[in-house]
């Protein structure tokens, strides 16, 4: 398969903390790697690092070939490349929902506005809120403002898609209106990098399972493998916290 | 009632004309004050030590000293020390920029760190410029911030041009008191029209200054 994301050797501390420690991934084109580990255990800091929002001391994040470095003159046009959707709205509140999501075409890409309107729309409507175009942001909800984020990252077409925890701030009932959404995307082949805490999710959409532990790789295979036969003791000891059972 | 003084002679005009002084003073002063509190609000986020310190100490001056001590320090004092004869007009003007300045910045760098860092985070995400996230993202969501509560500052600042007769200058109040002065044996209650009249142009001055920022900030909350 051909690789399009490759992570060799990365390291990342803020001042003494050590965060990150000799991370190696390699991602195909059109797969899904699902990241998860216990609060604090590096999986922000991991994707920051992938779209260059962390500066990086040691090791490489090459993306199809190209090094990703915050300092350096290309970093914009890479993370053209790289799509990312956060734990937090982060929706521009001044701007109206068609607003937000034309914003990085029209002024990063170029494109011709209405092509660009179309494209927003036919993407909102895919994703069940055509009547909320012409709203602000204040006016959804958590669930909804999720789905524009993912529309917003999406029209962009970008190589990869990075997921932070995209549902950890949604009431219950609204998580599974995001999944949907990513679901749908895994289904057009799109390669993903995703950050979860919900395991029955990334048990469905995963290719790759990684489990991430005080910023190293434990254990890395396929979600069959990883829920049903973990082989490190970490890895039974990490998922034995989402089981519960009557003492 | 007293009421009909106003309407003699030119007075009605010498009190607008007095009203245009304060105007005009507050206004040339609203202006600078936003430019440089911008400017220093700005320096203020950046986060260098000694810069701080000394934008800090202008904000407790400001803070501290009452306007018309500022304006006496000002206006005579410094005549007094360098020998330059500053006009009244100059001395106010100076002085209420000194104080608007220092608002302004203070209102800047609260607008400024009261942005979350993931705008600026998710803006560069989408491959927008430094320049860009500022102008597209960061600087609209300040504006927006900003203008009711500078529109306070405006109002605040036309209040606080009663103090300029203090040191001279025939402002709108000074006016009225001239007027009175020179009823008092026509129209000895000639004091509660005159003020009545500038309790009105004062109003009529700030109250849709004040509306309007009421107004923006009902559009803009979010
Ligand atoms: N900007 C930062 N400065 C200092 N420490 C940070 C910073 N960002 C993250 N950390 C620390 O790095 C560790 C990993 O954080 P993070 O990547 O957010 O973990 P996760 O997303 O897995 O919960 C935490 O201990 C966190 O406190
Ligand atoms: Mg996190």
């Amino acid at each position: 398969m051909e690789e399009i994301l490759k992570i060799e050797g990365l390291s990342k501390s803020f001042d003494d903390l050590t965060v990150l420690e000799d991370i190696n991934l390699t991602v195909a084109k059109g797969e899904v790697v699902v990241i998860v580990g216990p609060s604090g255990c590096g999986k922000s800091t991991l994707l920051r690092c992938i779209n260059g929002l962390e500066s990086i001391e040691e090791g490489k994040v090459l993306l199809d070939g190209e090094t990703v470095n915050p300092t350096t003159g290309n970093i914009r046009k890479l993370r053209e490349r790289i799509g990312m959707v956060f734990q937090s709205y982060d929706l521009f509140p001044h701007m109206t929902i068609l607003d937000n999501i034309m914003l990085a075409p029209l002024k990063v890409q170029k494109r011709d506005k209405a092509e660009v309107k179309k494209e927003a729309e036919e993407l909102l409507a895919r994703v069940g809120l055509s009547s909320k175009k012409d709203n602000y942001p204040r006016q959804l909800s958590g669930g909804q403002k999720q789905r524009v984020a993912i529309v917003r990252a999406l029209i962009m077409n970008p190589e990869v898609l990075l997921f932070d925890e995209v549902t950890a701030a949604l009431d219950p009932e609204m998580v599974r209106e995001v999944l949907d959404v990513i679901l749908d995307l895994a289904s057009q082949d799109r390669t993903m990098i995703i950050v979860t805490h919900e395991m029955a999710f990334a048990k469905a959409i995963a290719d790759r399972v990684v489990l991430l532990d005080a910023g190293t790789i434990v254990e890395q295979s396929d979600p069959i493998s990883f829920f049903e036969s973990p082989k490190t003791e970490r890895a039974k000891k990490f998922l034995s916290t989402f089981e519960y059972s009557k003492q | 009632m007293g009421i009909e003084v106003i309407f003699k002679g030119k007075n009605l005009i010498r009190l607008l004309e007095g009203l245009g002084i304060a105007m005009k003073i507050s206004m040339i002063s609203v202006a600078i004050s936003i430019v440089l509190g911008i400017i220093l609000g700005m320096l203020m986020t950046m986060k260098k030590p000694a810069v701080n310190a000394v934008l800090r100490a202008y904000l407790e001056i400001v803070r501290i000293m009452p306007q018309m001590v500022l304006l006496f320090i000002v206006f005579f004092g410094i005549t007094k020390m360098t020998g330059i004869n500053l006009s009244a007009e100059t001395a106010s003007l100076i002085v209420f920029s000194f104080w608007g300045t220092a608002e302004m910045a203070d209102l800047v760098r609260g607008s400024l760190i009261s942005i979350p860092a993931i705008q600026y985070e998710s803006s560069m995400a989408l491959g927008l410029s430094g320049f860009q996230t500022y102008v597209y993202v960061i600087i609209p969501q300040i504006i927006r911030r900003l203008i009711p509560l500078s529109i306070n500052l405006i109002t605040r600042m036309i209040k606080t041009t009663s103090l300029i007769m203090m040191i001279g200058i025939v402002e709108v109040l000074k006016v009225g008191q001239q007027i009175i002065e020179a009823n008092r044996k026509t129209s000895p209650k000639a004091a509660f029209g005159v003020f009545a009249v500038i309790f009105l142009l004062y109003y009529l001055v700030c109250g849709p200054i004040s509306a309007l920022s009421k107004m923006l900030e009902k559009r803009w909350e979010n």
